[in-house]
């Protein structure tokens, strides 16, 4: 399995060393701490959130999954800190990552 | 360790203009030989281009245009702080022994790819710069109960200084009611709060203490160096109302100078956006915790130039590659009582700050009479 593929179909995993058990975030091929093979053990589901702002009428939010990674994220709710978000869709669109949580 | 000195500079005026980056280069490199016609080329033996510009081979390019050879010749890039990184493997090749004196020539067009890191994609969808740093203002308000208001000062003050940089973008003045009917880019970010991209170069030369007390050149030397990277990715960031490579940065600079920040006269602080400049100057540890504002404040109100004479990334323009030698250049001017209107009281040691993407790197040099 490989995270941009799965990440591609809608499914987002956290990257985990194999070897370590380290989670390596952003995703790369080998642990940035021991070199081991990066696996894709466990969905993600739900994330926190630990910042936001907006553009126009879209909210932009720095949320953080498994106390570990941290990504930014689309929400079409108004967000508060703290809050429990659920990933609603995610991809890659022209290159680019994209999260949306509700 | 040898001491190392600034001994010449040139700069060229920051704008919109299309020209292309192997001319932006030889032009502020044309006018340091031009105002230090006693320096001789043939004695300079590297010579680094600090450049976000995908153009190739830009190093000997520029040898060639000024007919030198030297012995070390590449670039060296860095995103927003590649000029004060080039400044320090500059000040490395002539510790080492490797080099007596260095051209570093910083340049950049207005449309430069340094923009937008591409790689960090845990930004997702929001790569442009303007997302990082309406996180960054959203916190630093909240968390220290700042307002649109209070933060509108930075580029008031930063435009104003500006006009009397006569190679500054900007040539206007701005109220806090400007800054704040500006357009609205995010809920957090105005146009008025963000540094513009632009077309612009900056040169420098540095040389050993040998070299210049032997040819009697002025020298504005380099006595504190501190750099630190704490990630490539914004997501990386813990804290996101204060800079720790920044903090970190400046700590290790003061340390290697043998100063404390109240020895500090005068200091080029890194505005990419209204908010970086109080962050920075908490994280420097010229102001407590939730207090830069306050102090930015201040010197507008006194009409103190001692942060950002030259009106700073906002007021200035914001060439990458060429930023940091800009800044460089400023506080060398400050040092030698050259800056002119700009002219702080009584300069003997300053400080110049550049940083990264999202203050995931910095650079912090202190520079001395």
């Amino acid at each position: 399995m490989n995270f941009e593929t799965e990440l591609a179909l809608g499914n987002f995993y956290i990257p985990e060393c194999g070897k370590c058990m380290k989670v390596v975030w952003p995703p790369s091929e080998f642990c940035n701490h021991c070199f081991g093979e990066v696996l894709l053990k466990k969905k993600i589901f739900e994330g926190k959130i630990i910042e936001f702002s907006r553009k126009d009428d879209e909210y932009f939010c720095l949320v953080e999954f498994e106390k570990e990674v941290r990504v930014m994220v689309k929400t079409p709710n108004i967000p508060k800190i703290g809050q429990i978000v659920k990933i609603l869709r995610c991809g890659i669109s022209n290159g680019n990552y994209f999260f949306h949580v509700i | 360790m040898k001491k190392i000195g600034i001994i010449a500079y040139g700069i060229t005026p920051f704008t919109k203009d299309d020209q292309k980056i192997e001319s932006s280069l030889l032009k502020s490199t044309k006018n340091l030989f031009e105002n230090n016609p006693q320096i001789n080329r043939g004695d300079i033996d590297a010579v680094l281009v600090s450049t976000n510009n995908n153009s190739k081979y830009l190093s000997p390019i520029l040898s060639e245009m000024i007919d030198i050879q030297p012995k070390i010749a590449h670039s060296i890039e860095s995103l927003c702080n590649s000029g004060t990184n080039s400044i320090v493997s500059a000040y490395s090749y002539i510790a080492s022994g490797l080099a007596d004196m260095v051209l570093i020539s910083g340049a950049e067009r207005y449309d430069s790819p340094g923009h937008i890191l591409e790689w960090d994609n845990s930004r997702g969808e929001y790569k442009h710069p303007i997302f990082w740093a309406s996180i960054f203002t959203k916190s630093y308000k909240r968390q220290f109960s700042i307002s649109d208001v209070d933060l509108a000062v930075v580029p008031v003050k930063n435009h104003k200084q500006a006009k009397e940089n006569p190679n500054a973008m900007s040539n206007k003045t701005y109220s806090i009611q400007d800054v704040l009917e500006s357009k609205k880019l995010t809920e957090d970010i105005r146009l008025l709060d963000c540094s513009r991209p632009c077309t612009g170069s900056a040169s420098v030369i540095l040389a050993s203490e040998e070299i210049a007390r032997e040819n009697n050149y002025e020298s504005t030397w380099i006595t504190g160096i501190g750099q630190k990277t704490t990630s490539a990715g914004f997501t990386k960031n813990i804290s996101l109302s204060s800079m720790e490579s920044t903090k970190l940065a400046g700590r290790a600079a003061l340390k290697m100078a043998n100063r404390t920040i109240s020895d500090i006269d005068v200091a080029e602080i890194h505005d990419a956006f209204s908010v970086c400049e109080p962050i920075a100057l908490e994280s420097l540890g010229f102001s407590n915790l939730g207090n830069g504002i306050n102090m930015v404040k201040d010197l507008y109100e006194t009409n103190n130039f001692k942060i950002n004479p030259r009106g700073g990334l906002i007021g200035s323009g914001h060439p990458l590659g060429a930023t940091g030698i800009a800044q460089t250049i400023e506080i060398t001017q400050q040092i030698q009582s050259k800056a002119g209107n700009r002219q702080v009281d009584d300069v003997n040691v300053g400080l110049v700050h550049n940083m990264s993407a999202a203050a995931t790197s910095s650079t912090v040099l202190i520079l001395e009479k």
